[in-house]
């Protein structure tokens, strides 16, 4: 700040920061840490905490008798502090190692089974606990993009069309729209199920990948809508005022300025739909069923798809089989991350541009 | 007073429209299961539901093609009780077990966790919510259980003097302990995004404030984080409440299905409605099929009352903006 420069001083001189962790201290903790480790494998030894998770357990005992130890030398509020965080790391490592070791188990287990023919062959002429390089999963891939297909082009215009119900009509029936849609969002999936087989199967007289579609719409809907609504949200007021005073009236506000701005919002809406409704079990297995071949035709019988596929060949119960669940779920999970990759992309460029144009 | 054109009128009717295409899905959704479920309703009344056999007589063996055969007085029963009750122990132990967890993280992921690791928790944890719950279902069998059994053996050899942790057999797969346990991975990244959520927007300033009058952080957790994000918190279980009653695949892979009220969680027989649906199903009867509609209303009516009030909270609660 001085106006006095004095370049030399300025150079030399160090960037302190007191609060920092010294050297001496970390490897203090880090062998503290071991101990713990190692006292925590004991303790697996002598008490019936047994495997991994007994020695986890184990471990964040230690640690809070530790904080709890060292913390009667502390003031009550460095006490509280210390205990609240072994307590709040202990719960959220609880809380994040099932779904890590999912997609550790969901790797390992699947790659396995993983070969090209995977993907574009079919089950007809293999059984379920033939060898691995023959027979795939390529009709079920087939089978579940064509049912998410059917419930996404149902969906998009239905929930587009909720979401501007919300935001820009707003008429009387604003609140009701929005409580019942997200009360369906609640839907159990078999319950989704049994309605579009007691209608659409019933009527038919078979199983469909239609009735499948439908079953699915029926899940996806809520979250279209809801994310329609909260993209459409997102266009600021500025927008359509602009578009009010160059003489648009309401639609053409809403078509040619509110929605162009949101276009990539909306593809988001529709891809974490799909993403919610990709991997559903339980509506398919009483609408669509499963088959061993593909099948192109939407209203032609039984249809495979990724979740019934895995469930039959995990229900098969052999190793070979077993080894083919797995690594459908593996296609399954890439294909969810992939749809969310994009939506997150789709997503970014929305805020941005939402954000450009406040700033506007 | 606003004044719409014609053309306008025609697009408000038109949205109007879809909103209410959506709106009357729901209803019609209703309507059908319980014409649907009307005949299994009219003849066991009540006792649907607190009633505990599942008997189908199936149909007539030889399809009413032998003149002259006796026709024998139907003799199916269908009630769900025990699967009702065995639904709410499940999805209870499950939100026993989930809902500190996903405070927990919630709070370590906004308030503990490193900047560096931060963003790719959230994204983590966001792609975890999408996780089938059929790879749950899995990883339950082939990953969980193992390790499940042996916490259930431990709990039943210390504290098997209080009756729901006692067995009558010592076999504690397929337990409702060890589904309910797969459950609440399952509800985890659920509640712990929406909390996180809620967290997140927690006001910077009153942190700050309550750090500037020489507050801990526990503190600051406690009088202003945790307050303000309660209702979040509520609704996010609720949802998770709403996930887990209506959970099926995971269960049905899961648990051993029993017609029997049991309160022995460590036992390896349950209920729940919504995967006894999907066991039924394959071979039902006509009959049963009506039977399986209406245990599909009464799970409807439950979870949308949860949702009902999930929604409500977070309606009534969220800052108008």
């Amino acid at each position: 700040m001085s106006t006095v420069a004095n370049a030399g001083q300025l150079t030399t001189a160090e960037p302190r920061r007191p609060w920092a962790v010294s050297r001496s201290k970390r490897l203090l903790g880090f062998g503290r840490m071991l101990t713990f480790a190692i006292a925590a494998f004991v303790a697996t030894i002598l008490t019936p905490l047994a495997n991994f998770d007994g020695w986890a357990v184990a471990f964040l005992l230690i640690n809070l008798a530790w904080v709890i130890g060292i913390a009667s030398k502390l003031g009550a509020k460095e006490r509280r502090d210390a205990v609240l965080r072994v307590v709040i790391t202990s719960l959220a490592v609880l809380a994040f190692v099932p779904w890590l070791s999912i997609f550790v188990t969901v790797i390992l287990k699947g790659y396995r089974a993983v070969y090209p023919g995977y993907f574009i062959s079919d089950m007809r002429t293999s059984t379920p606990d033939d060898e691995l390089n023959i027979g795939g999963a390529g009709h079920a891939i087939v089978g579940s993009l064509i049912m998410v297909a059917i419930a996404t082009v149902v969906t998009l215009p239905l929930g587009i069309l909720t979401g501007i119900y919300l935001t820009e009509v707003r008429g009387r029936l604003t609140f009701l729209v929005r409580f019942i849609v997200q009360s369906m969002a609640g839907v159990p999936s078999v319950v989704a199920g049994l309605f579009l087989f007691a209608t659409v199967v019933r009527s038919m007289g078979k199983y469909s990948g239609l009735a499948g579609g439908l079953a699915l719409a029926v899940l996806m809907l809520p979250t279209v809508s809801r994310t329609a609504e909260e993209v459409l949200k997102l266009v600021p007021d500025d927008i359509r005022s602009a578009g009010y005073a160059l003489g648009a009236r309401q639609w053409r506000t809403a078509l040619l300025v509110v929605l162009p701005t949101v276009r990539a919002g909306l593809s988001t809406a529709a891809i974490l739909g799909i993403a919610r409704v990709i991997g559903e079990t339980a509506p398919l297995l009483l609408t669509s069923l499963n088959t061993n071949g593909f099948v192109w035709n939407p209203i032609g019988g039984t249809v495979a798809s990724l979740p019934t596929y895995i469930f039959a060949m995990f229900m098969y119960g052999t190793e070979y089989s077993t080894a083919r669940a797995w690594t459908g779920s593996l296609v399954l999970l890439a294909l969810v991350l992939f749809f969310f990759i994009i939506a997150r992309r789709l997503g970014n460029r929305v805020a941005l541009k939402a954000n450009a144009n406040r700033r506007k | 007073m606003v004044v719409y054109s014609r053309a306008d009128r025609i697009f408000r009717r038109i949205v109007t429209g879809g909103a209410l295409i959506a709106l009357l899905l729901l209803g019609f959704i209703s309507v059908f299961l319980v014409m649907r479920s009307a005949e299994t309703f009219r003849q066991f009344g009540l006792d649907f539901i607190t009633g505990s056999e599942w008997f189908s007589a199936g149909e007539d063996p030889l399809g009413g093609a032998v003149e002259g055969a006796v026709v024998e007085v139907d003799e199916s029963v269908f009630s769900i009780g025990p699967m009702i009750v065995g639904s709410l122990v499940v999805a209870l132990i499950a939100m026993l077990i989930a809902v500190p967890l996903s405070i927990g993280g919630a709070l370590y992921i906004e308030f503990y966790a490193p900047r560096s690791i931060y963003r790719v928790l959230v994204s983590l944890l966001d792609l975890a919510a999408a996780i089938p719950s059929l790879i749950f279902g899995l990883w339950g069998i082939q990953v969980f259980t193992a390790i499940g059994v042996r916490w259930a053996t431990l709990l039943n050899d210390r504290l098997s003097f209080i009756p729901i942790f006692s067995v009558e057999f010592e076999n504690f797969g397929r337990s409702p302990f060890v589904a309910g346990c797969v459950l609440a991975a399952l509800v985890v990244p659920i509640t712990t995004s929406v909390s996180r959520e809620v967290y997140s927007r927690t006001p910077r300033d009153l942190i700050d404030t309550c750090f500037a009058l020489g507050g801990s952080k526990w503190g600051a957790i406690r009088s202003v984080v945790m307050p303000y994000g309660k209702s979040g918190v509520i609704a996010g279980a609720m949802l998770g409440l709403g996930r887990a009653l209506g959970e099926t695949v995971a269960i049905y892979l899961m648990l051993n299905l029993v017609f029997r009220y049991s309160f022995e969680i460590l036992d390896s027989a349950g209920g729940n409605v919504a995967s006894m649906i999907a066991l039924k199903f394959g071979e039902a009867t006509d009959k049963e099929i009506s039977a399986l509609i209406a245990s599909g209303l009464v799970l409807f009516i439950i979870t949308l009352i949860v949702n009902m009030i999930a929604s409500s909270i977070v309606a009534r609660t969220t800052p108008r903006a």
